[in-house]
């Protein structure tokens, strides 16, 4: 459950046009589908929105952009070698990988099934989207991704990992990740 | 060109923000393991992070702009006190979980106005990294802003705290807007706001702040620190000692 799909869902066809597969190259993009996040290792990579690119140079030269989560994600060099790896074992090697800072990452390209993929392992997803003007009026709710209450609390703005925030369910009294909006 | 070492102003400004970050992270961690409660600790500890990854970006592009070869790790553990150009707010010791939280407002603030400003700069790279830095400090200051409420207006003896750690602190934040030449070489190529224009928006931040958590806006101090440009308070060196021991006792050791 979602607060606002529709408004996410919009925001993200008007501004951001990533972490789609690129027709003239779909063979890349499957590839790429197949990096896991190593934190929270249901979800790939394009589905956490973090692939700006992968097209090829008019010389053919195959260029990849990763955008980092956070500025001190400990995960992005794990992932930037992953990345690596898979392209080499897929008959890429040579691939340029680039980091893309600007834009910088949101919560907002996080894609729907995604979204989906973190509720059902027990992540809460981003209540709103970031660009949206919606999260201005009153607190977003943040279902239990366990039981689906809407009745829960925060325990730390902060959580295991710098993407996640801790709550804890009212009704069901479990404690959860939820997936900071940023 | 700095007049006061030769240098160019662009490579002063970033190893001033860029270890403002680094120090302040490097302060926040050693909270690690020691917080007063759990949540606190990962608290802290995410936000220790986030500095750091700021530090690696702002020192890797120092690096490249002094063309010496230093990369971030070089710069980060192979410079003595005196080659730090952190604000000396910064550096300033953990204290009690109120002197933290209560350094950690005053420099957020800062940090939101100046990354704020940074992100329209005319060098796109520091504005691409000001831009990712700016929702990581307003999520920061999110954090250590409710803190300083619940101290400043929560028991007897937490109000009394933080109104403590304000006094002591506060005479640190002149040196966040006295612009000097690097300073004002920098605003007049586009390259950073000015801080006189800074100013007023960090003291609207903090005068809301202070009013929620019952506290006293101390007067200003006018005494003049120069932490940016290297002279340091005797904490700096010390903290050095333990952040940069491994790398001077085996220089070059990886994971």
């Amino acid at each position: 459950m979602t607060t606002n799909p529709q408004d996410i869902a919009v925001t993200r066809e008007r501004e951001y046009r990533v972490g789609r597969p690129d027709e003239r190259d779909p063979a890349v993009w499957r590839v790429l589908e197949g990096v896991l996040d190593p934190e929270i290792p249901v979800l790939s990579i394009v589905e956490l929105g973090i692939v700006r690119y992968a097209h090829r140079a008019p010389d053919g030269q195959l260029h990849v952009g990763l955008t980092p989560t956070y500025s001190g994600c400990p995960a992005t060099e794990v992932i930037r070698r992953a990345v690596r790896d898979a392209l080499d074992e897929a008959g890429y090697a040579g691939a340029v990988i680039e980091e893309v800072l600007s834009p910088p990452w949101t919560s907002d390209w996080l894609t729907e099934s995604g979204r989906r993929k973190l509720e059902s392992f027990g992540i809460a997803p981003p209540a709103h989207a970031v660009a949206s003007p919606r999260h201005l009026f009153g607190a977003p709710v943040i279902r239990c991704p366990r039981c689906g209450s809407a009745s829960t609390e925060r325990v730390s703005e902060f959580g295991s990992t710098p993407c996640k925030a801790h709550y804890r369910c009212v009704s069901c009294l479990e404690p959860f990740d939820y997936f900071k909006c940023i | 060109m700095n007049a006061a070492n030769g240098r160019a102003p662009l490579l002063d400004y970033l190893l001033r923000l860029g270890d403002t970050s680094l120090v302040l992270g490097q302060r926040l961690g050693e909270w690690i393991g020691h917080s007063p409660a759990l949540e606190e600790d990962l608290g802290l500890a995410n936000l220790s992070l986030d500095l750091v990854g700021q530090a690696r970006l702002l020192l890797t592009y120092a690096g490249e702009v002094e063309g010496q070869g230093r990369d971030e790790d070089k710069l980060a553990f192979f410079r003595d006190a005196p080659q730090f150009m952190n604000l000396t707010l910064a550096e300033q010791p953990n204290g009690d979980f109120a002197q933290t939280i209560v350094r950690q407002v005053l420099l957020d603030a800062w940090q939101v106005e100046t990354y704020e400003g940074l992100s329209s700069s005319t060098d796109t790279r520091l504005a691409a990294i000001a831009a990712k830095a700016l929702k990581e400090s307003r999520y920061h200051y999110r954090f250590s802003s409710g803190w300083l409420v619940r101290l400043g207006d929560g028991t007897e003896e937490s109000h009394k705290r933080a109104q403590h750690a304000l006094n002591g602190l506060w005479r640190f934040t002149d040196e966040l807007f006295t612009a000097d030449d690097v300073d004002e070489q920098m605003a007049a190529a586009g390259i950073a706001p000015r801080l006189s224009e800074l100013q007023p928006r960090w003291s609207a931040h903090i005068d809301e702040v202070l009013r929620e958590a019952t506290l006293v806006r101390p007067a200003s101090a006018h005494y003049a620190w120069h932490g940016k440009r290297g002279v340091h308070t005797e904490h700096l060196g010390h903290m050095l000692t333990e952040m940069q021991h491994l790398q001077r006792t085996y220089p070059g050791a990886q994971w």
